[in-house]
């Protein structure tokens, strides 16, 4: 049977009372600031839920501040709405959050740390046309496929690697060129891997000897064995590229097996630029170096949020800075294209020239979605804290090498 | 060329490492291999128990050796009310449904300490953290000799518990008949619960040999489970010296697998060795007969 609506007196009252409120006062309801919808997305569950729950925190932590301070002037104060999506550390996951993401209305996308998810959720969101910044994802492809949707704000691998073997070099010769011979440790990913390749390659012609590249998997319960090997090649560098358990356990076994080489130079190292280790472990941490991506320490907003961050109970990592700049940006795009329109936002994105930001980059300028002004730089993790001495521009400490046998 | 300087250190270390395996293997093979439970909660309630010490360790202060009898306790407690109040009961007994009561009970768990301690990695520094054993071509780590000695001491009690004791041979009797052990007036779901926990309590044991040379996050139990399971088949269901044995056999195995095959694929060696044993004898090394 087919129920006819009735509508009851009380009922049409009250429906017409609320039209005639509309009705008279049509300014009121415009003036209030509407609500961007912005698409977090990172692995918060899985195994790299550590990393991206650091990055969920940056950009929530930008989204709040932004908001407080008014929102996007420019389209009437408008605030950034945070829609929180899992990649569970699956690309496939991922991919399917964009969808998601696309139904809830999200004008862009930040994340998704990973680059094997990057390289799925780029793809997915540029079916769409939702503007995707990429928070860290270092791998070159995530921006060598052509995807006009896709900006990462972050140095790529290539460049991460070449500053380091440069940086490398200049120490070496520095020094009086104390290091001849290099030892590879690496993960056995495409991350890990990679990297290793590119070493192998470049390495030699630098005045280097490889004598030896170990991969190992994740996880990886005891490093006693490649200790020992390492204390067997006794070699003047290593160089390891792991993520954050294994190279602590890494740098554990090293210093319970007494293995000090003239120096420990990770390049995107798990955990040679996080505070935590250098927190947990200051005397395994001393003097290892990396090359990966920080913020000018002599930047005033950068050292208060580190400091916001740390009231929280968080560690002011990598993760958390480069997600925090990453919504910046776009609320700069925002400012600028006057519009929660994507293709106006992607427009905006790709032109680009933010210079507003407390990393140790120029002005962003996109060339094919990837910022041509950013870099890496290398810390030292010295007396406790982690310093920055290359580039010489942002440094704040001098680079202790060789370290100290004792 | 291999040398000897390396060779021998690396089967040391294999040693140690493989303790810890059947650390963790001695308290499944109670449960596994005497009971039948398929436990697929095991490492998720080793990552309770390894929480367990790191916090005792990190808010009160106390040395993970001698947060020894609480995590032993602790562990024996929760192994008991799950087996008695959860398992025993959402399961009805049914094999199949004990391994899909575990295996939702691990993911419970695994999730709620995603949520309450988020997935970070937490490690502890003792005073001999770093402190090695010399001995002359091997430095071993203080912290894994404790495991290596606390293995064997586990290993023993266990034995001593189940061929000494009233309860021990009420273990045994309900493994082999349950209808008969009921019969005679053993407390049958007394007896399982009671076995559960102390498979459980072995685990607490094994959080505290492990957390001062290991880490702690809500993914840990992932590293070592499959492992156990390992152990356990090798060494022969519900056999305590067998799991071992299992466990210095597969310890020392991944590491020369890793010395000449290269660490990520030295893994291989362990489920290489497991298939060869079991070709020749397929109740495991000190495995009987059914």
């Amino acid at each position: 049977m087919i129920k006819t609506p009735r509508v009851s007196r009380r009922h049409f009252l009250a429906g017409t009372a609320v039209a005639a409120g509309m009705a008279g006062f049509p300014a009121i309801l415009k003036a209030q600031p509407r609500t961007i919808k912005v698409g977090i997305l990172h692995p918060v569950t899985g195994p790299l839920a550590p990393s991206g729950q650091q990055c969920r925190l940056g950009a929530k932590l930008a989204i709040d501040t932004i908001n407080a301070n008014g929102g996007i002037a420019s389209m009437g104060g408008a605030k950034l709405e945070p829609i929180y999506a899992d990649a569970q550390s699956k690309p496939d996951v991922g991919a399917a959050e964009v969808e998601k993401l696309n139904e809830a209305g999200a004008t862009a996308i930040i994340g998704p740390f990973a680059s094997g998810i990057a390289l799925a959720t780029t793809q997915a969101a540029a079916k769409h046309g939702i503007p995707h910044i990429v928070d860290v994802g270092v791998v070159d492809q995530v921006v060598t496929r052509g995807l006009t949707n896709t900006f990462r704000f972050g140095p790529g691998l290539n460049k991460i690697v070449d500053s380091a073997i440069q940086n490398l070099v200049a120490l070496n010769t520095q020094a009086g060129k104390p290091a001849k011979t290099v030892m590879i440790v690496h993960e056995e990913s495409a991350f890990g891997a990679g990297m290793a390749k590119t070493l192998n390659e470049k390495l030699p012609g630098m005045g280097f000897e490889v004598l030896e590249t170990i991969a190992h998997a994740n996880p990886t319960r005891d490093f006693n064995n490649i200790a020992l090997k390492i204390k067997g090649r006794n070699p003047d560098l290593l160089i390891p590229s792991n993520y954050y358990n294994e190279f602590v356990l890494l740098a554990r076994t090293l210093r319970q097996q007494k293995i000090r080489p003239k120096a420990i130079y990770s390049i995107l190292g798990g955990a040679a630029s996080q505070y935590r280790f250098v927190q947990e472990f200051p005397d395994a941490a001393e003097f290892i170096m990396d090359c990966n991506h920080w913020f000018d320490p002599r930047n005033p907003v950068a050292l208060e949020l580190k400091k916001k961050v740390e009231a929280e109970k968080a560690f002011f990592s990598y993760e958390v800075f480069l997600n925090y700049e990453c919504v910046r940006l776009l609320a700069d795009a925002l400012e600028r294209a006057k519009s929660s329109d994507r293709a106006a936002i992607t427009h905006a994105l790709a032109s680009s020239g933010w210079s507003n930001h407390f990393m140790p980059y120029g002005p962003t300028k996109f060339v094919n979605g990837q910022n041509e002004g950013a870099a890496p730089v290398n810390t030292q993790i010295l007396q406790k804290d982690i310093k920055v001495i290359f580039p010489k521009d942002f440094a704040n400490a001098k680079p202790v090498f060789p370290a100290p046998r004792a | 060329m291999l040398e000897f300087s390396i060779l021998l250190p690396a089967i040391l270390n294999g040693l140690t490492i493989g303790a810890i395996y059947a650390l963790i293997a001695l308290g499944l093979t109670l449960i596994y291999g005497v009971l039948h439970i398929i436990n697929f909660a095991h490492g998720s309630l080793l990552m309770l128990a390894l929480y367990g010490v790191f916090f005792l360790h990190s808010l009160f202060g106390i040395d993970p050796y001698l947060a020894l009898p609480v995590a032993a306790v602790a562990l024996f407690g929760i192994g008991y009310g799950l087996q008695r109040f959860i398992i025993g009961r959402a399961s009805h007994g049914k094999d199949e449904n004990i391994l899909l009561v575990t295996l939702g009970l691990s993911v419970i768990i695994e999730n709620l300490a995603l949520y309450l301690w988020r997935s970070d990695t937490r490690t502890i520094e003792t005073p001999y953290s770093f402190e090695v054993l010399d001995f002359g071509v091997a430095f071993i780590p203080v912290p894994k000799a404790v495991a290596f000695v606390g293995a064997l001491l586990v290993a023993a009690l266990l034995w001593l518990l189940m061929t000494r004791t009233d309860l021990g041979r009420a273990i045994r009797a309900l493994a082999r008949e349950r209808q008969g052990a009921r019969l005679v007036g053993i407390n049958v779901e007394h007896i399982f619960a009671m076995s559960f926990g102390i498979g459980c309590a072995c685990l607490g044991v094994a959080a505290c040999l492990l957390l001062p040379s290991f880490y702690v996050s809500p993914q840990v139990g992932h590293a070592f489970v499959l492992v156990a399971f390992t152990v356990v088949v090798l060494g022969g269901m519900g056999s305590f010296v067998g799991a071992l044995l299992g466990g210095l056999i597969i310890g020392v195995t991944e590491s020369l697998g890793g010395l000449f095959l290269g660490e990520s694929l030295g893994q291989l060696g362990i489920f290489l060795i497991f298939i060869i044993v079991l070709l020749f004898r397929p109740t495991g090394l000190l495995g009987q007969k059914a």
